[in-house]
C-alpha cells in the first residue's frame, strides 16, 4: 500500500527532503489546476505553484494534522494565487487574462491530447467563456472561482478574500449572472 | 394567481446548496414554469463552466516543480541537521536527556574554554580535543538558533486574519527554552554579556509563547509580531547564527571561534 500524506509530511519534518519531493510530485497537478483557475494563465499558475510548495516547507512544522496535508496546501496555493494578483494590482499591471490568453484560451493551451470535454465543447460556446471571464473584475473571478472549482461556502470565500460574506456573495453573483447572460444565448436547452 | 418569482441569487444559492434559499423553493420550482427556465439555465451555464478548459500538465510535471524548487529550500536541513533532527524519533527519551545533558556538558566546556584566559588554561588540554569539541558545539548551536528561530519565523508569517492554532509552535518553544537558559548561563558565566543578553531575551520570548492561550486571535498574534520587531529578536539571532556558521567553516581558525 503506497504511504499516506501523513508518513511523508512527518519524514519531512524531520528534515528528509525526499520525502517532501514525494509531496510536490503527488500533489503538483492537482495545485496547477486550481492555480490556473486562479490566475487565468499558465505562467502566473507555474509560479504559484513554485511558491506554494517553498511556503509548505517552510511552514511544515504549524500544520498540525499531518494527514490534512492536501487541504492545508490548497489554502496555501489560494494565498498564494490572491498575493501575487493582489500585488499585480498593487504595481497596477493588468492581468495577462484579459488580454492574451482568454482572447482564445484553448490556442494557449499546450496540451496535445485534449480531453473530451474540451473537445465536445462548441466553438461558440469556447469564445464566449472567453469573453465572459476576461469581463469578470478580479474579486468576482478570485470569488467565483471559490465557491465553484474549490467547492468553498460563501463565509469561507469571505474569509479567504479578507472581505464580508456578503460582498463575498455578491461577488459571486456577479460574475454568475454575467457568465449566464454571456452563454445562454449560445446554449439551447435539451429538448 | 399571485406569484413571487425566484429570484437569480436564490436560485444560485439552491445551486450551490448554501444557507439562504426560501425555504418553499422546491415546491415553487415545480410549479412555476418560469422559475424552472431561469434554473435551468443557471444549471447548463454552470456545468458548461465546469468544464472550463484548463491545462492538463503531463506525468512529469511534479518531478519539474520539484526540480525547479529543490535548490531554493533554502531552510533545508542539511544531511547532519537531519539526522539531529530525526533524533526524538529514533531514540527513547533517557537518550535524548543523556544527549542534552552532554549538550550541556559540551556548551559549558567549550565556552569555558573559549573565554578562559589563556595562561590559565591547563597543558593537558589538547589542542586537538579543543577543536573537536568546538565543532561538536557549534553544529549544535547552529541547529539550535535555526530550531528557535523557525518557531519565531513561523508565527511572524501566519495568515493574520484568522485566530491560529499555536500549539504546535509552543510545543516546540517549551523544549527550546531550557537550552536557551542552559546556553544563557554559560555564556553569562564565562562573561559574554552580549550574547548573554540575546538569549535572555529569546528565553522570554519563548516563554511568553508557551503561556500564549493555544489559539490566538489576529490581535494577540500582531502583538507578537509587533514585540518581535520592536526587540528586534530575530535580525539579534540571525547575526549570532550567522557568526556560528562562519565558525563552522573548514577555514576558520579555531582561535577566532567565538559564539
Amino acid at each position: 500500500m503506497e504511504p499516506t500524506d501523513a508518513a511523508f509530511v512527518s519524514l519531512a519534518r524531520a528534515g528528509d527532503a525526499d520525502a517532501f519531493r514525494v509531496l510536490v510530485e503527488r500533489h503538483s497537478r492537482a495545485l496547477f489546476r486550481l492555480a490556473y483557475r486562479m490566475t487565468g494563465n499558465e505562467s502566473d499558475a507555474e509560479d504559484v505553484v513554485q511558491d506554494s510548495f517553498l511556503r509548505a516547507y517552510r511552514q511544515l512544522g504549524a500544520l498540525d494534522d499531518q494527514g490534512n496535508f492536501g487541504s492545508w496546501i490548497h489554502r496555501i496555493t489560494v494565498n498564494c494565487s490572491l498575493d501575487l494578483m493582489r500585488a499585480r494590482q498593487r504595481r497596477g499591471e493588468r492581468k495577462q487574462t484579459a488580454n492574451a490568453e482568454m482572447d482564445d484560451p484553448m490556442a494557449a493551451l499546450p496540451s496535445p491530447n485534449p480531453a473530451p470535454d474540451r473537445l465536445a465543447m462548441s466553438g461558440e460556446i469556447r469564445e464566449r467563456m472567453a469573453a465572459a471571464m476576461s469581463r469578470l473584475s478580479d474579486t468576482e473571478r478570485w470569488a467565483f472561482a471559490l465557491r465553484h472549482f474549490e467547492g468553498m461556502g460563501m463565509e469561507e470565500v469571505g474569509r479567504a478574500l479578507g472581505c464580508q460574506p456578503g460582498a463575498a456573495k455578491h461577488s459571486i453573483f456577479r460574475a454568475v449572472r454575467k457568465l449566464r447572460r454571456a452563454l445562454e444565448p449560445a446554449m439551447s436547452p435539451v429538448k | 394567481m399571485n406569484h413571487h418569482h425566484l429570484s437569480e441569487e436564490e436560485l444560485i444559492l439552491r445551486y450551490y446548496g448554501e444557507a439562504g434559499e426560501p425555504a418553499d423553493a422546491g415546491q415553487r420550482l415545480e410549479e412555476c414554469g418560469e422559475c424552472r427556465a431561469l434554473y435551468g439555465s443557471l444549471q447548463r451555464t454552470l456545468n458548461v463552466v465546469e468544464a472550463l478548459p484548463v491545462p492538463e500538465p503531463d506525468a512529469e510535471y511534479g518531478a519539474r516543480v520539484w526540480r525547479r524548487i529543490e535548490g531554493r529550500l533554502a531552510d533545508r536541513p542539511s544531511g547532519w541537521r537531519q539526522a539531529l533532527g530525526r533524533w526524538p524519533a529514533r531514540f527513547p527519551w533517557r537518550w535524548a536527556a543523556a544527549g542534552t545533558a552532554m549538550a550541556g556538558l559540551l556548551a559549558a566546556a567549550f565556552l569555558a574554554g573559549r573565554y578562559y584566559p589563556a595562561n590559565q588554561r591547563t597543558a593537558q588540554v589538547a589542542e586537538a580535543d579543543r577543536q573537536a569539541r568546538e565543532g561538536v558545539l557549534l553544529v549544535a548551536v547552529d541547529d539550535y538558533l535555526e530550531r528557535s528561530q523557525m518557531v519565531l519565523i513561523e508565527l511572524a508569517n501566519a495568515d493574520p486574519g484568522n485566530a491560529l492554532d499555536i500549539s504546535a509552535e509552543q510545543e516546540r518553544a517549551h523544549g527550546l527554552v531550557s537550552e536557551t537558559r542552559l546556553y544563557r548561563q554559560t555564556a553569562a558565566g564565562t562573561g559574554d554579556a552580549a550574547v548573554a543578553g540575546v538569549l535572555d531575551e529569546l528565553e522570554r520570548v519563548l516563554m511568553d509563547i508557551t503561556h500564549e492561550p493555544s489559539r490566538i486571535s489576529p490581535q494577540e498574534l500582531e502583538k507578537l509580531r509587533e514585540r518581535f520587531k520592536a526587540e528586534g529578536i530575530l535580525f539579534k539571532m540571525r547575526v549570532l547564527g550567522s557568526n556560528v556558521r562562519r565558525q563552522e567553516e573548514p577555514g576558520e581558525p579555531a582561535g577566532a571561534r567565538k559564539l
